[in-house]
């Protein structure tokens, strides 16, 4: 494993929680740590070409609006899209997910179109459409998930017989480890007529996606998952669907000509960034993709494949122990555990006395947990800067728990 | 290490003295903690001058909520009501005997809130029930 060069290009990871205590960060599902190349060409914006773009003519405007737009080309050829035109800047997946159900949703959804999400969503990917059903008469069906954390693709293609027009889903479940087919939804989506949407925000920072090849209608992906920074999304649109679009939000950066009573829509991807949008955060996230891409996401992926078996192998020696998703080999590194004896918020707290960070709750993810029947879990997930070791100390901490709560 | 876990909390957490439902009761009231999905139902019995005669406490959630209710129920048997409306934040931390940050501040505080929402009959619970 080449984990021990990967670690050190993590600042934070070098620091104690408390004085001898080395910090074991187990919680990339919620948000990464961030690489030195990333916090530097933060840095180097606001001390050397601060400015806004798109509008200037002086030097520091042109460097800045070039990096910026550096940035989405980066970006662009990270997920293998069409054009830099498909590729607009949100504040986060939550927003990309909103943009689409506020702009394309209401104008087009009618009164009985049917929308389907899945049972595992996160609640980014289920309050939007349930905002919009309670504004138009739309119905939302949801694809079930089985016992073993898996979405049941049969009853999918029954629900496709109410020729849905979209079908909105998660491509790795953030609670359950969950890789979704991703292709073979978005295939029958398509050939019963429905456009898609995929919840990228677990999958894109944790291994290869080409839109292309899913053949993608819209993706939806954050930033500081992804080794950058926080409140820098995007949101992935084909260009033909973008352009029937009306805006989101209207403002500056997204007209082409205003007048007293009117204006016109700037082309795209500016025609959805109203107002200035968070040009050191996008340079960042720039930053961020050349990172994972000197790496390799298959090489990313490799490392928490080799984590996730290691700790589903190890977990396994405490029958207080249960863990919610599916087998090791068709997931993702996400650990999520349930534990009769002790709630996740002890488990957490006794954790973080051995500094590891780990998530509990429902990780935004209630209905997924109501159809578990637990109120709640703890969650490992890792990353590429997390090591055995760090598994091993996390099994020494469970340990501890069960000794504490038995 | 386990400053946080005194062998009270757990004690009380594993063995709970008052966990249980009241029926017939006075006054009962249900909240949640919404950060974390925990539930606590507060059961009282109230005689006519006021004094609480029995309590009890259902639901679930993490030892420190869960410890901290049954202590409570502990403290206001034979309390008034009005005494009970006095009790603050601090006197939740004296019963635990533990400091806390803010997150499981929320968890220690949420059964002071339930029982305060209920012997003064509000429709619902407010943080400002157990602010200081
Ligand atoms: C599957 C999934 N979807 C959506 C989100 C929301 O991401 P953000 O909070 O960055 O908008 C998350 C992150 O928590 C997630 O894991």
């Amino acid at each position: 494993m080449k984990v021990k060069s990967y670690r050190a290009d993590f600042p934070i990871l070098m620091r104690d929680v408390k004085p001898g205590l080395p910090l074991v960060y187990l919680d990339s599902a919620a948000t990464s740590q961030k690489p030195e190349v990333v916090i530097t060409a933060m840095d180097n914006y606001y001390r050397s070409m601060n400015a806004n773009i798109h509008r200037g003519v002086h030097t520091l405007a042109e460097e800045a609006t070039a990096a910026y737009e550096s940035a989405r080309a980066k970006i662009s050829r990270f997920i293998d899209a069409g054009s830099t035109r498909e590729v607009i800047f949100t504040r986060n997946t939550t927003e990309s997910i909103n943009l689409v159900a506020y702009s394309w949703g209401r104008k087009f959804l009618k009164d009985g179109d049917v929308v389907i999400l899945t049972e595992m969503e996160h609640h980014a990917n289920l309050v939007p459409w349930q905002i919009l059903a309670s504004e138009k008469n739309i119905k939302l069906e949801f694809i079930p998930v089985s016992d073993d954390g898996l979405l049941d693709l049969a009853a999918y293609k029954d629900l496709l017989k109410l020729e849905p027009k979209l079908v909105s889903f998660t491509h790795m479940s953030n609670v359950l480890g969950t890789i979704n087919p991703a292709k073979e939804i978005i295939d029958l989506a398509h050939l019963a007529g429905a456009l898609t949407l995929v919840d990228a925000a677990q999958s894109v920072p944790h291994f290869p996606v080409s839109v292309k090849d899913l053949d993608a209608d819209f993706l939806a992906f954050s930033a500081h998952k992804m080794c950058g920074p926080t409140a820098i999304g995007v949101l992935y649109g084909k260009e033909n669907l973008l352009t029937a679009m009306p805006p989101f939000m209207g403002g500056g950066d997204m007209i082409r000509k205003v007048a007293l009573r009117s204006f016109s829509p700037n082309e795209l991807p500016y025609k959805f960034e109203a107002g200035t949008p968070a040009i050191a955060e996008v340079i960042g996230f720039g930053a961020a993709v050349d990172y994972l891409s000197g790496i390799g996401m298959e090489n990313v992926q490799a490392v928490e494949e080799e984590l996730i078996t290691y700790a589903m192998e190890q977990v396994r020696q405490f029958p207080q122990i249960s863990l919610l998703g599916p087998d090791a080999g068709s997931k993702g590194g996400v650990l999520s555990m349930v534990m009769d004896i002790a709630h996740p918020h002890d488990v957490a707290q006794i954790l973080d006395q051995h500094g590891i960070a780990v998530r509990a709750g429902h990780h935004c993810a209630m209905p997924l947990h109501t159809r578990f029947q637990v109120p709640a879990s703890t969650r490992a997930s890792f990353y590429l800067y997390n090591t055995p070791e760090e598994v091993d100390k996390l099994m020494a901490g469970l340990a501890h728990v069960i000794k504490l709560f038995s | 290490m386990d400053d946080l876990y005194r062998e009270i909390i757990i004690e009380r957490y594993k063995d709970p003295q008052f966990k249980k439902e009241l029926d017939p009761h006075d006054i009962s009231f249900e909240d949640e903690n919404p950060l974390c999905g925990d539930q606590l139902r507060v059961d009282l019995r109230v005689d006519e001058t006021g004094m609480i005669t029995d309590a009890g406490f259902s639901g679930h959630g993490c030892a420190i909520s869960q410890a901290s209710a049954d202590l409570l129920m502990e403290s206001i048997i034979g309390k008034n009501i009005e005494e009970v409306k006095k009790m603050t934040k601090q006197d939740i931390l004296d019963l635990l005997g533990i400091e806390l940050g803010p997150v499981r501040l929320k968890c220690a505080l949420l059964s002071l809130k339930v029982v305060k929402a209920g012997v003064y009959g509000l429709g619902e619970a407010s943080d400002a029930l157990v602010e200081d």
